[in-house]
């Protein structure tokens, strides 16, 4: 039933940022994700779908080594040179290979300021400016200035994701969307080159899904750096992805530009099921923006 | 319960409710009390004889009947006269001949707690808030303390300061005052790993143990200067913190604290049974005592060569110099825990430590490696534990396995989590309290564990999250508002 989709699409962006080659997870009798390869460029948004349980937080596991791979090479072409992330432990990748993530469900300091949620996130680079805390301790002016220089950083993030306003107050106080943007502040001022977002629309109204989306056009453009993108909502994915690949049963059924999968026949069957002829994947993944599309499998 | 039920107090009270609810509550407390209370096996001749104890338990019966009678009656909206009987209770219970002390305070408390419930009804005039609106009431208050914190807190230190130099200071309140000082660096202390890093620990206590041990034998077989041992004492329980964290740092919750309970309790156990190294049971004498910063000693006729510390000065002789050194000692010690603490909350350190408490798997994906920051949350921790302990052990002069007890974890961990977690003026507040009231009812010292537990509920019951549970941001991006000003914003914004 699965027939690999070749890449059909010149890709405009940059050169290839992140490389999944082979990637096996299996949970003892349980394959989650199965031989999946695929590569996400730099200057990109790639998005992954598929219907619920197809193994696409999984692969964002394996990637952010919360999870170790059963099987398969994950390189990314960072500054410094390919770096092979399943061989390092959950934080060398966020401080090494700089992949930073956000969760499907929110995982904010939530008694700690908006402010200081980012100024966390900029923890090695503090770490080292104030010594392990030794110049810290004293207030040596090494420290305050690489302080002021982290308070900019979330200030222009704040900006950003328009929660300046409200940056002295707790983030567990936030509403759910600010929180959800106040993630992916956080996932960005860590300074990443790959940014991953598990589902970031999710519960989100169609005025803030629309503003997420530009905000994730914003920093792939201004930023250049690539976006790994979870989501459900196909208004979101279909309008601003460079490159889709799709997951069914923790096998990649389709892989390409966003009009390709669409009028995908495999990809068709995964959402639909086998008997719907009438209706054309285009038709349903284009028709209702805002409807989030959840393993319609029938 | 609305409005009207209470303002028209005239309205029909369901006495057989009220009565029912007694009832059930007073046979309970019968069931309880009959056979642990009411039968008492006495040795007598070669054998044992059963003694029965009832007027105890019915004393105990009314007092449960009356009790819980006055708090359904509350519950309806009498306030008036369940004030007055209460009250009553309350002052008429230190003249009225008790069987046993512990009935008299229990009736007290009793007595008192349903007095102020009473009062607070019968002053507010509508039902008991909503738990939720009693939550805000409190973080208001707390944010209220909170600003005047800002005057308490160099207000209290003020006194301390001078606390030695005022008329009524003799010894015994000087030796309190160091006692409570003691309490309150152990309990900014073990702050640090409970109340920033989150980590539940239960053996503190054992870090207190190996500061005094090492300055305890350093000093007496070696002779080394309480001043050279001081670091070293922070030095070596730093380094059993590390020895305990590296093998629990990947348990999480209460498997964490289980360990560290036993942790605390295998240090206390070898001391007791390595006799040749620490003495065992017997503990350790004559401790060397302090020298005044090794320039000269407290001591009437100091051993030749040797400078005595009234001498340096000019002054008469007395024994209450040394207490007084020892006071300012802790004072200072405890001073450096606090500067410490409050300063590294505002760097990455002390900001990775309470982001670990909030979530740790968020921190692992931000590059913060969890292990080095929980590590050395427990090593400072424990250095802080091992200074107090070295300080313990020169001011007492004697130190045995008895003094580090799981109960003094307990009451460290009590004072850190009553005071409110996190808050550095919480922790002296409850630790005060604490010595305070230990020695304010230093003649019930066996029912000491029970206050201490009905304190804990009553704390625990009404304000969850301690005394002066309110954080404040370590940095702003926005002019500084009064914590006051702050809880109303999020009030609004909720």
């Amino acid at each position: 039933m699965i027939m690999p989709s070749p890449v059909t699409r010149s890709q405009p962006g940059g050169p290839a940022l992140l490389e999944v080659e082979h990637l096996t997870m299996r949970f003892g009798g349980l394959i989650a994700v199965n031989d999946v390869s695929f590569t996400a460029n730099d200057r990109e948004i790639t998005a992954i779908i598929g219907p619920n349980g197809a193994g696409k937080t999984t692969v964002f596991n394996c990637l952010t080594g919360f999870y170790s791979p059963t099987v398969g090479r994950l390189t990314l072409h960072g500054a410094n040179g390919p770096v092979l992330l399943e061989r390092l432990e959950a934080y060398r990748i966020a401080q090494l290979a700089k992949v930073a993530r956000t969760f499907q469900n929110i995982r904010l300091f939530q008694n700690m300021s908006v402010l200081e949620n980012l100024i966390v996130a900029q923890h090695n680079k503090l770490m080292r400016a104030s010594c392990f805390s030794l110049a810290g301790l004293f207030g040596l002016p090494i420290y305050r200035a690489a302080e002021r220089a982290a308070i900019e950083k979330a200030r222009y993030w704040l900006d950003q994701v328009n929660l300046t306003d409200v940056a002295d107050i707790n983030a567990g106080n936030l509403p759910y969307g600010g929180q959800r943007r106040l993630e992916i502040a956080r996932a960005m001022c860590s300074e990443p080159v790959l940014l991953c977002l598990d589902e970031p629309a999710a519960g989100l109204n169609p005025r803030e899904s629309a503003e997420l989306a530009a905000l994730l056009c914003k920093i792939r453009d201004d930023e250049k750096i690539g976006v790994l993108l979870i989501e459900h909502d196909m208004s979101v994915v279909m309008k601003i992805s460079d490159h889709v690949v799709v997951l069914d049963y923790g096998c990649k059924i389709s892989d390409g530009s966003p009009d390709h999968v669409r009028n995908d026949p495999v990809v068709i069957r995964a959402y639909l099921g086998e008997d719907d002829d009438d209706v054309t994947a285009s038709e349903v993944l284009a028709a209702a923006p805002a409807v989030t599309v959840t393993g319609g499998r029938s | 319960m609305t409005e009207t039920v209470m303002v028209d107090s005239a309205r029909a009270v369901d006495w057989w409710a009220v009565v029912k609810e007694a009832a059930i509550t007073a046979a309970i407390g019968l069931a309880l009390t009959v056979i642990m209370v009411g039968l008492r096996t006495v040795e007598s001749g070669g054998g044992l004889i059963i003694e029965t104890h009832l007027t105890e338990v019915a004393w105990f019966v009314v007092l449960v009947f009356v009790g819980r009678a006055g708090m359904a009656l509350l519950r309806q909206g009498v306030a008036v006269p369940v004030l007055v009987v209460s009250l009553a209770v309350a002052v008429g219970c230190w003249f009225v001949h008790f069987p046993s002390s512990v009935l008299q305070l229990l009736a007290f408390t009793a007595g008192a707690v349903l007095a102020i419930r009473a009062l607070v009804l019968a002053r507010i005039h509508r039902s008991p808030l909503s738990a939720q609106e009693r939550d805000q009431r409190m973080d208001r208050l707390g944010a209220r303390f909170q600003d005047a914190a800002r005057y308490l807190g160099p207000a209290l230190l003020a006194f301390a300061a001078v606390l030695p130099l005022l008329p009524f200071a003799d010894r015994y309140i000087i030796d309190i005052g160091t006692l409570a000082l003691t309490y309150v660096m152990l309990g900014w202390g073990l702050n640090i790993v409970v109340g920033l890093a989150g980590l539940l620990d239960l053996g503190y206590v054992a870090f207190y143990a190996v500061g005094a041990y090492s300055y305890a034998l350093l000093g007496s077989y070696f002779g080394w200067s309480f001043w050279v041992c001081l670091p070293l004492a922070g030095i070596m329980a730093s380094c059993f913190g590390l020895l305990l964290g590296f093998p629990v740092l990947r348990l999480r919750g209460d498997y964490f604290a289980i360990v560290t309970l036993g942790f605390g309790e295998m240090i206390r156990i070898i001391l007791l049974n390595w006799y040749n190294f620490t003495g065992g049971p017997n503990g350790l004498t004559g401790i060397p005592r302090p020298s005044f910063f090794g320039i000269a000693v407290f001591e009437r006729s100091p051993p030749d060569g040797v400078l005595a510390f009234n001498d340096l000065f000019g002054i008469p002789f007395s024994t209450l110099q040394r207490v007084d050194f020892l006071y300012y000692l802790i004072l200072v010690l405890a001073l450096i825990v606090n500067f410490f603490t409050l300063r590294i909350r505002r760097l990455p350190l002390g900001r990775a430590w309470e982001a670990l408490r909030e979530d740790d798997i968020a921190c692992t994906a931000l590059g913060i490696n969890r292990t080095n920051i929980k590590l050395a949350a427990f090593a400072i921790a424990a250095m802080f534990g091992g200074f107090a302990g070295s300080f313990f052990a020169t001011r007492q002069g004697f130190i045995s396995p008895e003094s580090f007890s799981f109960m003094e974890s307990a009451v460290i961990l009590a004072i850190v989590v009553l005071g409110g977690m996190g808050s550095q003026l919480g922790v002296v507040i409850a630790a005060v309290l604490w010595v305070g009231l230990t020695e304010f009812f230093r003649d019930l010292a066996q029912y000491r564990m029970l206050a201490f537990g009905l304190g804990m509920v009553l704390i625990m019951v009404w304000r969850p999250r301690g005394l002066l549970a309110h954080r404040d941001p370590t940095l702003l991006l926005h002019p500084r508002l009064t914590a006051r000003q702050r809880q109303r914003e999020a009030e609004n914004r909720a």
